[in-house]
C-alpha cells in the first residue's frame, strides 16, 4: 500500500460509514464488560437480525466511552450525526431502545444521559478521540478517522528533524509521570551516535487506581503503534518494543492483532507505505512488577531479566537496550503524537497552559458520583474534575484526592482550586503520575492510606538497594504501630527520618518516591497522625485500635 | 491435590507449545519472559522440569531462569487450585474495604492470600490493582471481575462458585 | 589518557578519564565505606554506603557507579552522609539474623566492622528475625541466608570470575535470597565447580567453609581482584 492507497481506503471507509442510518456503539471497556456489555451487544445484534436491518445499521463494540460507573454504556449516532448516550443498559432495555430508533420514533429518553452533562462537556478528547466510535480490531475504522495519515505525511513530506521539531514545539511532556519534555528526549536519541536505535513504549501501568494506558491500548491500539512508528522515523530506529503489563491480556491481544494487520497493510514493518522507512514492533509482556515502570528496570525486563534498575546516567537515550540509544515513552505519550503531527504543534499547544500543553487522561475513581476515564486540558482545576466532571463526592464531604499512585501524594480540600499541572502538583508534594486520581471522602483515614501505599512499595521493591528493600519494611512496621494506636512520638520521628533516607539514597525512582504518600499526608494531615499517636484514636474510625481501645476518647 | 497429569513428563505433548514459542523467537534468550508466560498458560504453573527444560533450550544458567520466574509476581511455581479467587487491593478497592473482604475470605476458607486450600479446590490471591477501579471493591472469580458489596457477599459468591461442579 | 581534576573534601586531586568516583576517592587515601563493592567485579550500587555529595546535584550519588567528571566538587563525609550510612547499617542489622557472638566470621566481618566504625551499639529498628534454613548439603561449603546482606558479591563472582553462574538471586524485595540453580540444595548443584570463590567474596558469614567454628572463617577478599589481575596479564 502507498500513500494514495491509504487515502483511498480512508475515503472509501468514511463513505461506507455515512451510508449507515444508525451507528450503535457498545462500550466494551472492562468495567462495562463486567456490567454485562457483551450480553447487551448480543441482544442488539439479534434484534437487528430479526429486522433484517444489518445492512443499514452498524453495531460496534468500542473502547471506553467514559462514565464507567454508569455502565454498560450505549452510544447511538443517527444519520444526521446526533449522539445519544444511554447508561446502565440491560439486554432487554437495549433491544427496546434500538427498536424505537428503528421505527423512526423520537429518541427514547429513558436512561438517556443528557448531552450537556458536565462529564462530557468538561472534556477535551484528543487521545481518546476514537474511543466510543471505532472497533479496535478493525484497522479500517482507524484509517477512516484519519489514522496513519500523520505517519504518511511525516514519511513523505517531513524530515526526521522536522518531526522532532514539531514535537518539541508542541510542548508535549512525558505522560508517564515525570513530565520530561518529549521533544528534548527525541532530539537526544536522534542525535545520539550509533547505527542501531530502539523505541520502547512503556505500557506497564502498575499504579494502583490507574487504567488510562489499559484503555488506550485496548480501545485504540493503532494510535499507539502510529505514534511509535513516528518516533522510530524521527529518531532513526527500525525496531520498537511495546511493553504491556502482564495483567492486561486483552490489551496484549489487541496490540498483537493490530501489529499484524498494520504489517499486512504495509503500515509497519519493511518499506512502510512503499518508502524506504522500516519499523518493526514486537510485543513484550510484563509479569507483575511495578518497578518495571522505571525505565532502566523496564529495559532489563524487555531483555527477559529480573527487573532491577541501574543507576543513571548513562540514560537510556545514550545507552539503553543492548547498549544502543533507546527512546522510552509512555503509551499515552505515543498516543498523543499522531494528533500533534496531524494538526500541527500550534493547535496542540493552544490546549492547556504554558509549559503544560495538551490534555491528560485521568482515571477518576473512589468516592465519586461519576467514576471513569476523562481527558481534560492540563491546568484544569481539581475542583472542576471532582465537582463538575466527577459529579461530586459520595458518602461524605471531600477530604483528599490521591494522585500519582505510590509515588504521589494526597491533595487536601484546601487546594481544590489547584490547576492540575506538573509544577503545581509537585509543589503540593504530589506528582502528576500516570493519571490515577482517587477521590476520598471524610470517612477515609489518611494514615491508613499512607500505610496502604508503603505496603505496596514494600511488595514491589526489587530488593537491589538497602534503603528501599529494608526501609519500606521498617516504615510499614512503624505505620502498623501508628494505625493500631501503639506508637509513640518517637516512632513518628523515626518514620520521618526513614522518609528522608529513602528519598535521598534509593537507587531508583520507586524507592526515592516511596515516602511521598507518607510525607504528603504528614504535611497536610498531620493532626490525624497526632490523633493516632497522642490520643490513640483514629478520627475516621477506620483503623482498628482494639489494642488501645481503653485509652480512646473520641 | 493436583491431578497427576499436571506434572509434565519429558514427552508431554503440551510441551510442544513451549517449544514452539522458543522456536518462534529463534531461541533468543531475551524472550525468556515470553516463554515463561506460554509455559504457565499451558501448564497452569511453572514446575521444576519445565524451568529446567527452558533453561536448557535457551542455553541460560538455571539460576537466571529461576531468578526471573520468582521475581515476577505473575508467575507461580505451585499448581493453583481448581478455582482462583482474587481480591483486588488497588487504592480504590482498599479505601472501600478490600482488606476486610480479604480477611473474611481468609478466615472462612482457612488459607491466606497466595495459598491453595488443602483439597486443591480454591486458591486465594490478592493482586495489586487489576485496573477496573470503578467497580471497587472488586473480587475476581476465575478471572471475572465482580463488584461486591460486603465481605459476606464475597464469601457467599465464592461458596457458590465452589458448589458448582461439586460431585452431588 | 586525558587527566581530570576534581576537588574531593576540599583537596584538588587528579584522575584518569573513565575512573569512577570511588576509585578516585580511594586512590587518594580516603577510606569510603562500601559493602556491595568488590574490586574487579562489576559495580552494583546496591548498598548505598558509598554515597557522596556532588556539588550541583540534588541528591547524594553512589560513588561506585558515578564516573568522575572534570571539575566535580565532592564531599565524602558530611554529617548528613554519616547519618544515612549509619541508618543503612542499622537497617541491615535488623533485616536478618546477625548474631555476631556465634558467627564463623566474628571479628573479620565487614558488616560488623562497619557497625563498629559508625559506633552502632544498638539498633533502633525492629528486628525482622526471618526464619531462613541453613544449607549444609555441600561437601565443603555452607550457606546461612540469615547472615546474608544481599550484596550479590557471590553472584557476581560466580558469574564474572568463575563463569559458572550457579548462584543467583531469587524472589523480590525483602524476600530475596541467594539461591542455587533452580533453588537446589547446594550439594545437588550440577553447575557448581566447588571453586570456593563465592565464599571468599562474601563480606559476612553467609557463605563459609564447613568445619569452621566461631570466628574461624579465614577471609581473603583480595583473592578476587588478584585473580582478575592475573587474568588480565594473560589476556594481554
Amino acid at each position: 500500500m502507498n500513500a494514495s492507497d491509504l487515502e483511498k481506503l480512508a475515503l472509501h471507509e468514511a463513505g461506507r460509514e455515512r451510508r449507515y442510518c444508525l451507528r450503535i456503539s457498545i462500550c466494551m471497556g472492562s468495567p462495562c464488560m463486567a456490567a454485562g456489555a457483551a450480553a447487551v451487544k448480543t441482544a442488539i445484534e439479534e434484534l437487528i437480525d430479526r429486522h433484517g436491518a444489518a445492512a443499514d445499521i452498524r453495531v460496534v463494540g468500542t473502547g471506553c466511552v467514559g462514565p464507567c460507573s454508569r455502565g454498560p454504556i450505549l452510544l447511538v449516532v443517527t444519520r444526521d450525526g446526533t449522539e445519544y448516550r444511554y447508561e446502565r443498559v440491560t439486554p432487554p432495555a437495549a433491544a427496546a431502545l434500538v427498536d424505537r430508533f428503528l421505527n423512526g420514533d423520537v429518541a427514547p429518553t429513558e436512561r438517556l444521559l443528557p448531552a450537556d452533562l458536565p462529564f462530557f462537556t468538561g472534556q477535551t478528547r484528543l487521545v481518546l478521540a476514537n474511543c466510543g466510535y471505532t472497533d479496535p480490531e478493525r484497522i479500517e475504522d482507524y484509517i477512516a478517522r484519519g489514522g496513519y495519515q500523520s505517519l504518511s505525511r511525516a514519511i513523505h513530506h517531513l524530515s526526521p528533524e522536522a518531526v522532532c521539531e514539531e514535537v518539541t514545539r508542541s510542548g508535549l511532556r512525558g505522560r508517564g509521570g515525570a513530565g520530561y519534555p518529549t521533544g528534548v528526549k527525541w532530539e537526544l536519541v536522534r542525535k545520539a551516535s550509533g547505527s542501531r536505535k530502539y523505541v520502547v513504549a512503556n505500557g506497564d501501568e502498575g499504579d494502583p487506581g490507574a487504567y488510562m494506558d489499559r484503555t488506550i491500548m485496548e480501545a485504540d491500539p493503532h494510535r499507539v503503534l502510529e505514534g511509535m512508528a513516528l518516533a522510530g522515523f524521527a529518531v532513526g530506529a527500525e525496531q520498537g518494543y511495546i511493553y504491556v503489563r502482564g495483567e492486561y491480556p486483552l490489551a496484549a491481544a489487541r496490540l498483537r492483532q493490530a501489529i499484524q494487520t498494520a504489517e499486512r497493510l504495509q503500515l509497519l514493518g519493511g518499506r512502510i507505505l512503499e518508502s524506504r522507512v522500516n519499523f518493526r514492533i514486537d510485543l513484550r509482556m510484563g509479569a507483575g512488577a511495578f518497578v518495571c515502570g522505571e525505565e532502566t528496570a523496564l529495559l532489563a525486563s524487555v531483555m527477559g531479566r529480573r527487573g532491577h534498575p541501574v543507576t543513571r546516567p548513562p540514560y537510556p537515550a545514550q545507552r539503553g537496550l543492548r547498549g544502543c540509544p533507546t527512546l522510552i515513552n509512555n503509551v499515552e505519550t505515543f498516543a498523543t503524537i499522531p494528533t500533534i503531527i496531524r494538526y500541527g504543534w500550534e493547535e496542540f499547544a493552544s490546549v492547556g497552559g504554558p509549559g503544560n500543553s495538551g490534555t491528560k487522561v485521568f482515571a477518576i475513581c473512589g468516592d465519586l458520583v461519576n467514576a471513569g476515564l476523562v481527558e481534560v486540558p492540563l491546568g484544569t482545576t481539581l475542583r472542576q474534575i471532582v465537582e463538575e466532571i466527577g459529579g461530586g463526592v459520595t458518602g461524605g464531604a471531600f477530604k483528599a484526592a490521591q494522585t500519582g499512585g505510590p509515588s504521589g501524594g494526597c491533595i487536601p480540600a484546601g487546594h481544590l482550586d489547584t490547576p492540575m499541572d506538573y509544577e503545581q502538583l509537585k509543589a503540593l508534594g504530589s506528582i502528576m503520575g500516570s493519571g490515577g486520581l482517587i477521590v476520598m471522602n471524610d470517612q477515609r483515614c489518611m494514615v491508613d492510606v499512607a500505610r496502604f501505599f508503603i505496603g505496596f512499595c514494600q511488595d514491589e521493591s526489587c530488593g537491589k538497594c538497602v534503603p528501599c528493600r529494608a526501609g519500606t519494611v521498617q516504615m510499614g512496621l512503624l505505620l502498623d504501630r501508628i494505625c493500631s494506636g501503639l506508637a509513640s512520638a518517637c516512632d513518628l520521628e523515626q518514620l520521618e527520618e526513614l522518609c528522608h533516607l529513602l528519598q535521598e539514597t534509593s537507587l531508583c525512582g520507586l524507592g526515592s518516591a516511596a515516602p511521598n504518600p507518607v510525607l504528603s499526608t504528614l504535611r497536610h494531615f498531620r493532626d490525624e497522625y497526632e490523633a493516632h499517636v497522642m490520643d490513640h484514636c483514629c478520627p475516621a474510625a477506620v483503623c482498628n485500635m482494639a489494642a488501645t481501645e481503653a485509652a480512646c476518647q473520641p | 491435590m493436583p491431578a497427576s497429569d499436571t506434572v509434565p513428563v519429558p514427552d508431554d505433548p503440551r510441551r510442544s507449545a513451549v517449544d514452539r514459542v522458543m522456536q518462534r523467537h529463534r531461541y533468543d534468550r531475551d524472550a525468556l519472559i515470553e516463554v515463561l508466560h506460554v509455559a504457565q498458560e499451558t501448564f497452569g504453573h511453572l514446575d521444576r522440569q519445565t524451568l529446567a527444560h527452558i533453561a536448557r533450550e535457551l542455553s541460560l544458567p538455571p539460576g537466571i531462569v529461576y531468578g526471573v520466574a520468582t521475581f515476577y509476581h505473575f508467575f507461580t511455581l505451585e499448581a493453583p487450585g481448581e478455582h482462583i479467587c482474587g481480591v483486588c487491593r488497588g487504592t480504590a478497592c482498599h479505601i472501600k474495604g478490600s482488606g476486610k473482604i480479604l480477611s473474611a475470605i481468609e478466615e472462612r476458607f482457612g488459607i491466606v492470600a497466595g495459598q491453595t486450600s488443602g483439597d486443591g479446590r480454591l486458591t486465594v490471591v490478592a493482586p495489586r490493582c487489576v485496573g477496573n477501579c470503578v467497580l471497587a471493591p472488586l473480587v475476581l472469580l476465575d478471572g471475572e471481575d465482580v463488584k461486591v458489596d460486603s465481605p459476606a457477599a464475597a464469601v457467599a459468591l465464592i461458596e457458590e462458585l465452589l458448589s458448582k461442579g461439586e460431585p452431588t | 589518557m586525558p587527566a581530570l581534576t576534581l576537588t574531593i573534601d576540599g583537596r584538588l586531586v587528579s584522575s584518569r578519564a573513565g575512573e569512577t568516583l570511588l576509585q578516585v576517592i580511594r586512590g587518594n587515601g580516603i577510606d569510603l565505606p562500601t559493602l556491595c563493592y568488590l574490586e574487579g567485579l562489576s559495580p552494583r550500587g546496591g548498598c548505598r554506603l558509598c554515597m557522596v555529595e556532588v556539588a550541583g546535584r540534588e541528591k547524594p550519588q553512589a560513588a561506585c557507579v558515578t564516573p568522575a567528571e572534570e571539575g566535580m566538587v565532592v564531599t565524602t563525609g558530611s554529617e548528613r552522609l554519616q547519618r544515612y550510612r549509619r541508618q543503612i547499617v542499622e537497617l541491615l542489622l535488623a533485616e536478618r539474623n546477625h548474631t555476631c557472638s556465634v558467627c564463623v566470621v566474628n571479628g573479620q566481618c565487614e558488616l560488623q566492622s562497619l557497625a563498629a566504625r559508625f559506633g552502632i551499639d544498638h539498633v533502633r529498628y525492629a528486628y525482622l528475625s526471618p526464619r531462613l534454613p541453613l544449607d549444609a548439603s555441600h561437601q565443603r561449603f555452607g550457606m546461612d541466608p540469615g547472615r546474608c546482606v544481599l550484596c550479590a558479591r557471590c553472584v557476581r563472582t560466580c558469574d564474572e570470575v568463575e563463569g559458572a553462574h550457579t548462584l543467583d538471586l531469587r524472589g523480590r524485595g525483602v524476600r530475596s535470597c541467594i539461591s542455587i540453580d533452580l533453588n537446589e540444595p547446594w550439594g545437588r548443584s550440577e553447575t557448581c565447580t566447588t571453586c570456593g570463590k563465592c565464599v571468599q567474596s562474601c563480606p559476612t558469614g553467609a557463605l563459609f567453609e564447613k568445619w569452621t567454628a566461631r570466628g574461624e572463617k579465614v577471609r581473603a577478599p583480595e583473592l578476587i581482584p588478584r585473580i582478575l589481575a592475573w587474568r588480565e596479564t594473560h589476556e594481554r
